[in-house]
């Protein structure tokens, strides 16, 4: 994948999203959390933006399940497998 | 005024109960989880430190199976009425508190299941024997009272669930918890049940269960959750199968407080304290003529928590309690919400008074009370 793609990662609930952030912060990754886009999904809650390599993220979430991840570039967005 | 009511309320709270409390009411108050502002992320950050913390303070490692609730009766609630059906059977004991006999009471007319309750010895201790040969094939829990609120009795859990084949240990640490060591793994339980308020030093209005996986319960309530929002359907997945509607976050961010104050101290350190108290309560009550005192009489030879049952002979509990009171002396009296436990003791239906000091408890309030109650058996 190219490495100038960023990536919007939805999960279950606010509690996994919680527990992606604290791998992430241990594995010192670029990311940050953001509302879920309208567009992307109807739940009123915080998602993670990233702005890694995806592989790596994958494997540092461990068992965390990711809803669905999609690639961002500029206003378009496409639902990717990490 | 010395506070002997520890049992019901700990009373005072460490400063960082107060502290992570105020912390949150002042800096953070959004709501946790629904939005995606900064306020309502940081809410949902302190129930989820709380979360993991606690998940691994009862020994447990899947934070997203530790679900909020109110308090240990909602948290039993949830087990019993989530996981009993139609002709299942419950074996449970003579020393339970009201939050368990009455939702069973309240299945057995609803939901036509049945329960034994097996007598434990007027010192409020099981024989596992008597606890087996009450177990039927359609056994689906067995729910064991860990400590009694009454007599500050434990329940060795050792060796329970290995007999019990395969129905569902359900444990009411509400006492326990934060009080001796307990360690949710070793004593095999499937759900455990407990509040905050009491020795993990949350405020009121906290309290958790931890089920076990492979469980499913029926929830008890259904609503918003954050999640899958555009769904009719009730979220499956933990925890926000199981809490939903804006929880209690100050009470949790007290909770945070009071679990760090543990972890400062060691718990070590707080179980010592309490045992120590425990005994010197015992033998100063013990020491008194006219003074009954409840539950074991040993409490070196056979765990104990420092809760002690008596009564003055001759005298009304509520008497006494009155005599205490106007010597700022406070200890509850009556039946403690466990007439069972009171039955087994031999102390229905007049109750007894009880006597529950906590980790800030001084030996010499306890002095000062042995005193008092002395006083008031001499008049």
């Amino acid at each position: 994948m190219p490495g100038n793609r960023r990536f919007i990662l939805l999960f279950r609930t606010i509690h996994d999203v919680l527990r992606a952030e604290k791998m992430l912060k241990k594995e010192g990754a670029r990311y940050e959390l953001v509302p879920v886009p309208r567009n992307l999904s109807s739940d009123c809650g915080m998602c993670v933006r990233l702005d890694d390599d995806p592989a790596r993220i994958r494997q540092c979430l461990g068992d965390i399940e990711i809803e669905k991840s999609f690639a961002v570039e500029g206003e378009a967005y496409e639902q990717v497998e990490l | 005024m010395i506070y002997l009511d520890n049992a019901a309320t700990s009373f005072p709270k460490p400063p960082e109960t107060i502290r992570y409390l105020n912390d949150f009411v002042t800096n953070i108050g959004g709501n946790p989880g629904r939005s995606g502002h900064t306020l309502s992320l940081e809410a949902a950050r302190v129930i989820f430190e709380t979360r993991e913390k606690l998940t691994a303070f009862i020994g447990m490692a899947d934070s997203e199976r530790l679900i909020f609730t109110q308090n240990g009766t909602e948290s039993l609630n949830m087990a019993l009425l989530g996981l009993l059906r139609d002709g299942d059977h419950v074996v449970t004991t003579s020393m339970e508190h009201n939050s368990v006999m009455r939702p069973l009471e309240f299945l057995r007319h609803e939901r036509g299941i049945s329960y034994t309750a097996v007598p434990c010895s007027p010192e409020g201790f099981l024989d596992a024997a008597d606890l087996r040969s009450a177990l039927t094939e359609n056994t689906a829990a067995v729910v064991i009272n860990h400590g009694s609120n009454v007599t500050g009795t434990v329940q060795s859990l050792d060796g329970i669930k290995d007999v019990i084949g395969n129905a569902l240990l359900v444990v009411d640490a509400c006492q326990t918890i934060g009080s001796i060591p307990l360690d949710m793994e070793a004593v095999k339980a499937d759900i455990l049940c407990f509040s905050g308020h009491k020795s993990l030093f949350s405020v009121q209005g906290v309290g958790a269960l931890y089920v076990r996986s492979g469980i499913e319960l029926t929830p008890l309530k259904f609503g918003g959750t954050g999640s899958k929002s555009e769904s009719i359907e009730h979220p499956a997945f933990l925890p926000d199968r199981y809490e939903c509607g804006t929880p209690n976050t100050p009470g949790i961010a007290s909770l945070l407080g009071g679990l760090t104050f543990i972890e400062k101290q060691g718990l070590g350190a707080i179980v010592d304290k309490k045992q120590r108290l425990s005994r010197v309560l015992v033998d100063g009550l013990r020491s008194l003529p006219g003074v009954v005192v409840y539950g074991h009489p040993d409490r070196q030879e056979r765990l104990c928590l420092a809760t002690v049952a008596f009564n003055i002979e001759g005298r009304l509990p509520s008497e006494v309690g009155y005599e205490l009171n106007r010597r700022s002396i406070y200890v509850r009296i009556g039946l403690h919400c466990a007439p069972a436990a009171h039955k087994t003791i031999g102390t229905f239906p007049e109750g007894s008074l009880r006597a529950s000091p906590g980790y800030f408890t001084s030996e010499d309030d306890i002095g000062t009370f042995i005193e008092a109650v002395r006083d008031i058996a001499g008049k």
